[in-house]
């Protein structure tokens, strides 16, 4: 069977959940690899809610908020950006490829780009391939 | 109840915790009459046989130290845990992984490359490496077996209490060891000798809002002694770190280093951390992040400086091929 890559979207409740909800409504075709979690803000997403998800076996992982200037609580998203920052060069240590996790503005108006950032972001991680976690419970001698 | 049975051990670590039991000074005496010792390897002379030559859950508590590295640990931790009521994971290595478990950035063929082939203090021209197994005329000579990951001492047998710290504070020691001899422990599963909350609750620094422009090492400046760490742009692991240890690293004016593990209800204390520690960037201007947050060295070595095997990506996704 080919692989088909599971992705986690993490997305904000005003701009970018709302975004993918008029692709939907707009019958726009994209892949069907995102599963979506909605938050009230980007800035909600604790780095460690990306970390969980890789390693119950998401092989990447998606957080979609408001354009800069745009966050509904003002300053969210610039927050997000900053976690986003350091996260990428942790992540890297850690092993896992810039890829898998990726930060996108998407508003309530671009369900276009939603199905664009989904369909790029699927290809590259089939590209990748299945994402494994070392869970600390592997055979010791292995 | 009878003398307290007790047995230490010194796993996949630096010898530290043991010198913590010393630590109690003159009260080491009042362990003694507290306790029989039925194995500790750096003060008494005992063998691994005698301890597998006891009846299953003979000893009512052993204090294990160290990460699990190779397959004496391993066996030693299989052994202890048969033979004993309570185990407890004795300071950082045992608790989280400690600061061996940091070989997990790096594969076992590239730690044992490193160390007997590349580094500078290397001399070895004949390519000698160690073997678990060499003939030699005498018999054959057995190493104990390099493991491919450092693991937690949880991840190999199940553990009853949990004793932070690199090492535990002394203090702390002494109340847990009270505690088990007068048959006052919490819940299993519980850590003992250490607080409910975060480092920073308990740190008597001033705080303000912290909006920082550079981040500095700790070689690098004379930090304020009055001041918080991160308002200063020194990375400093208080915000996810659970208290407990007393703060002698804050008070010896350096930042915390994160040895007590993560604070209560932290499922991952390096995505927590990096949490509190992006938070605090004064900037909205992306290349100015890249730029600030570049300035913060080995980032996933210092946010799980203690505690990448128990982390939620065991930092060994660079798998080696089998």
């Amino acid at each position: 069977m080919s692989f088909e890559p599971k992705i986690v979207g993490i997305l904000c409740n005003w701009c970018s959940y709302t975004g993918a909800d008029l692709a939907g409504t707009a019958r726009i075709q994209y892949a069907p690899n995102v599963r979506v979690v909605r938050v009230m803000c980007s800035g909600r997403v604790d780095p460690s809610f990306v970390l969980k998800a890789l390693q119950c076996g998401a092989d990447g992982v998606l957080i979609a908020g408001c354009h800069l200037g745009d966050c509904h609580y003002q300053s969210g998203n610039y927050k997000t950006m900053r976690r986003f920052a350091l996260m990428k060069r942790v992540l890297a240590q850690l092993g896992v490829e810039p890829d898998r996790v990726r930060l996108e503005w998407v508003s309530a108006s671009e369900g276009e780009r939603w199905a664009a950032v989904v369909n790029d972001m699927t290809e590259k991680v089939r590209a990748l391939g299945p994402f494994t976690s070392g869970d600390g419970n592997n055979a010791l001698g292995a | 109840m009878g003398k307290l049975k007790l047995a230490l051990y010194w796993a996949g670590a630096c010898g530290g915790c043991d010198v913590s039991v010393l630590d109690t000074n003159e009260r080491i005496l009042k362990i003694a009459e507290l306790a029989d010792l039925l194995l500790w390897p750096i003060a008494l002379d005992f063998k691994y046989h005698h301890i597998e030559a006891l009846p299953d859950e003979h000893i009512d508590v052993c204090l294990f130290n160290g990460a699990i590295r190779n397959s004496e640990n391993e066996h030693l931790a299989k052994l202890l845990r048969q033979k004993s009521k309570v185990m407890v994971a004795y300071g950082s290595c045992a608790h989280l992984g400690g600061i061996p478990g940091l070989a997990n950035f790096s594969t076992r063929r590239d730690i044992l490359h490193h160390v007997y082939m590349d580094s500078a203090s290397t001399v070895n021209p004949g390519g000698t490496v160690p073997l678990e197994k060499t003939a030699l005329p005498i018999g054959d000579l057995e190493l104990p077996k390099f493991h491919y990951e450092v693991h937690s001492l949880d991840q190999v047998v199940p553990v009853d209490y949990y004793l932070p710290g690199c090492p535990p504070a002394v203090d702390q020691v002494w109340a847990a060891i009270e505690a088990i001899a007068t048959d006052k422990l919490p819940a299993a599963g519980s850590v003992v000798g250490a607080d409910q909350v975060a480092l920073c609750d308990k740190c008597t620094r001033k705080k303000s809002e912290k909006r920082i422009k550079e981040f500095k090492s700790i070689a690098q400046v004379i930090p304020d002694p009055e001041i918080c760490f991160l308002e200063q742009g020194i990375v400093c692991c208080g915000p996810a770190t659970r208290a407990g240890c007393g703060a002698p690293c804050i008070n010896a004016n350096m930042p915390c280093r994160g040895c007590y593990g993560p604070a209560p209800d932290v499922p991952d204390m390096g995505g927590k951390l990096l949490s509190a520690i992006a938070s605090v960037i004064d900037s909205d201007d992306p290349a100015e992040i890249d730029r600030i947050v570049a300035q913060i060295e080995d980032p996933a070595g210092t946010f799980y400086r203690f505690s990448l095997p128990s982390s939620l990506l065991s930092g060994t996704q660079q798998k080696e091929a089998a």
